[in-house]
């Protein structure tokens, strides 16, 4: 359980350039909270995944990132934000295999992965809600 | 990863830097293994021979900064990685369904030929791969006769066995009312167009023997002719008949035919897998077939399939491609 939030930074997803600015701020957030540089990257890597899917699916939405803290540990909690389309199906989304770039692992499953906790939820019309958190070890 | 690793690798690394011998290439290769089974990913190989360079001497910053390009891309190779284990229980898993559905499938073959006095049946039937899309089976009519169904379902696998276990089913069903050949087909066909996938279809011959008068009556739907052996001229007719396919047109009709066995004439009826043998780049010619079964022709039934096999699959050099089915009926 989350018991703290802050540091909270929003990005707008508007253009392509919003990703990189996403990433960017994502990576020296999780350097500042001392992760090691292969998650610093894994932490850009997601963030940019998740922006991305705003920027192609959705056009437009936000990217929220902020240091969280429950009772033991400190991490970086992220959420992408859109009202695009939506997903019919999330079972299908975060199967492997099922993105359009083909790449093995690649896409929400990647990040997934990457991540600790991952939350997903959307709504066919309204849009989509993804939320992750790394924990620092 | 542990302080230990680094410093093996960093061991690696210089021993390798001074002496640039295999011996250390062939250490490194190893080390990747033993990092493999750790689940060591590729973008933690890469920052770790960035550290290790950092043992070794000054790095110049764009070697340094270069390796935070690499890092990066390594982070998408990780990914396959990681997503290897899910694949891999997924493929674990597919594999047992697919075990389970082969023995299942197992079951709906025959456990025994029928026997009657004067005739001696053999059978082969052998996938190509865990599922068959080759379907045979007999069927007690009385004392003195018994029906015998063999069919191709186009396509393999798991959609196959699954029409599979419903056309036997039908087949059994339909048994009971004790149809001729050409009924027997057309109300499968209606079964089969009715049930299966449009781009499904499953040829068949269907066909009863009487073991007194030793007539066999049969119809074809769109199945590969069988042969007759007349022991007499030792000789190989074509079976006649044609037909189309079940599944394909819901009001095709079929025709019955009739052909009577002599005493040690055989009726030989197979699938395509049969006929469809290559040999190095060509099919095999229906000629070419004969003459292989020319050669076995004075086996017992039973003897003679298996033994008609194992010629054909030595001479395509033991690569089945298609699911294989003979049944030889012979009249004693
Ligand atoms: N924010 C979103 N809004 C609507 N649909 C989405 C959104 N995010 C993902 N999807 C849908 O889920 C699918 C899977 O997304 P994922 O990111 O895993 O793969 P991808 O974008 O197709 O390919 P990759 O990310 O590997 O280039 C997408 O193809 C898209 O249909
Ligand atoms: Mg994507």
């Amino acid at each position: 359980m989350i018991v703290a939030a802050s540091n909270s930074e929003t990005i707008p997803i508007e253009k392509e350039t919003d990703i990189v600015t996403a990433r960017q701020v994502g990576r020296n957030m999780s350097r500042q909270l001392g992760f090691g540089t292969i998650m610093q990257s894994r932490i850009a890597t997601s963030i940019s995944e998740l922006a991305r899917n705003i920027y192609l699916y959705a056009g437009t939405g936000t990217i929220t990132i902020e240091t969280v803290e429950n009772d033991e540990k400190t991490g970086l909690k992220i959420t992408a934000l859109d009202e695009g389309p939506g997903i019919a199906d999330l079972r299908k989304a975060l199967e492997d295999g099922f993105t359009t770039s083909g790449a093995l692992g690649a896409g929400l499953p990647g990040v997934r992965r990457m991540m600790d906790d991952f939350q997903m939820e959307s709504t066919l019309g309204k849009g989509t809600r993804v939320v992750v958190i790394k924990w620092r070890e | 990863m542990t302080r230990g690793l680094e410093a093996e690798y960093v061991q690696i690394l210089r021993d390798y830097l001074d002496s640039q011998e295999e011996d250390e290439l062939y250490g490194a290769q190893k080390l990747g293994k033993f990092l493999l089974r750790r689940d060591i990913s590729p973008e933690e190989m890469v920052d770790l021979h960035g550290r290790a360079l950092e043992k070794l001497g000054d790095v110049p910053e764009f070697v340094r900064a270069s390796f935070r390009i690499l890092t990066e891309v390594m982070i998408e190779y990780g990914n396959a990685q990681r997503s290897l284990n899910s694949w891999r229980s997924k493929h674990a898993q597919l594999q047992s369904e697919v075990a389970v559905a082969s023995a299942m499938q197992q079951a709906l073959l025959p456990q025994n030929m029928p026997t009657y006095p004067s005739v001696e049946i053999g059978a082969i039937s052998i996938a190509a791969h865990e599922i068959s899309g080759d379907y045979y089976d007999f069927m007690y009519v009385d004392e003195h006769q018994f029906s015998l169904t063999i069919g191709d379902i186009t396509g393999k696998g798991i959609p196959a066995a699954m029409c599979m276990s419903m056309l036997k089913y039908a087949v059994d069903s339909l048994g009971e009312i004790r149809l001729g050949p050409d009924q027997m087909l057309r109300h499968l066909n209606r079964v089969v167009e009715r049930n299966i996938d449009a781009s499904m279809f499953v040829t068949m011959l269907f066909g009863c023997y009487d073991t007194q008068s030793h007539v066999f009556r049969y119809a074809v739907a769109g199945h590969e002719p069988g042969f007759l052996y007349r022991a007499q001229e030792g000789r190989f007719y074509d079976l006649a008949g044609s037909g189309v396919a079940l599944g394909i047109d819901g009001n095709s009709q079929y025709k019955e035919q009739e052909v009577h066995l002599q005493i040690g004439d055989l009726l030989i009826l197979l699938t395509d897998g049969v006929t469809e043998c290559k040999l190095g780049r060509s099919y095999m010619t229906r000629e070419e077939l004969i003459s292989n079964l020319q050669h076995e022709v004075h086996l017992p039934s039973q003897n003679m399939v298996d033994q008609i096999y194992r010629r054909l699959l030595m001479l395509t050099q033991f690569e089945q491609r298609d699911d294989y089915t003979m049944i030889v009926l012979k009249r004693i």
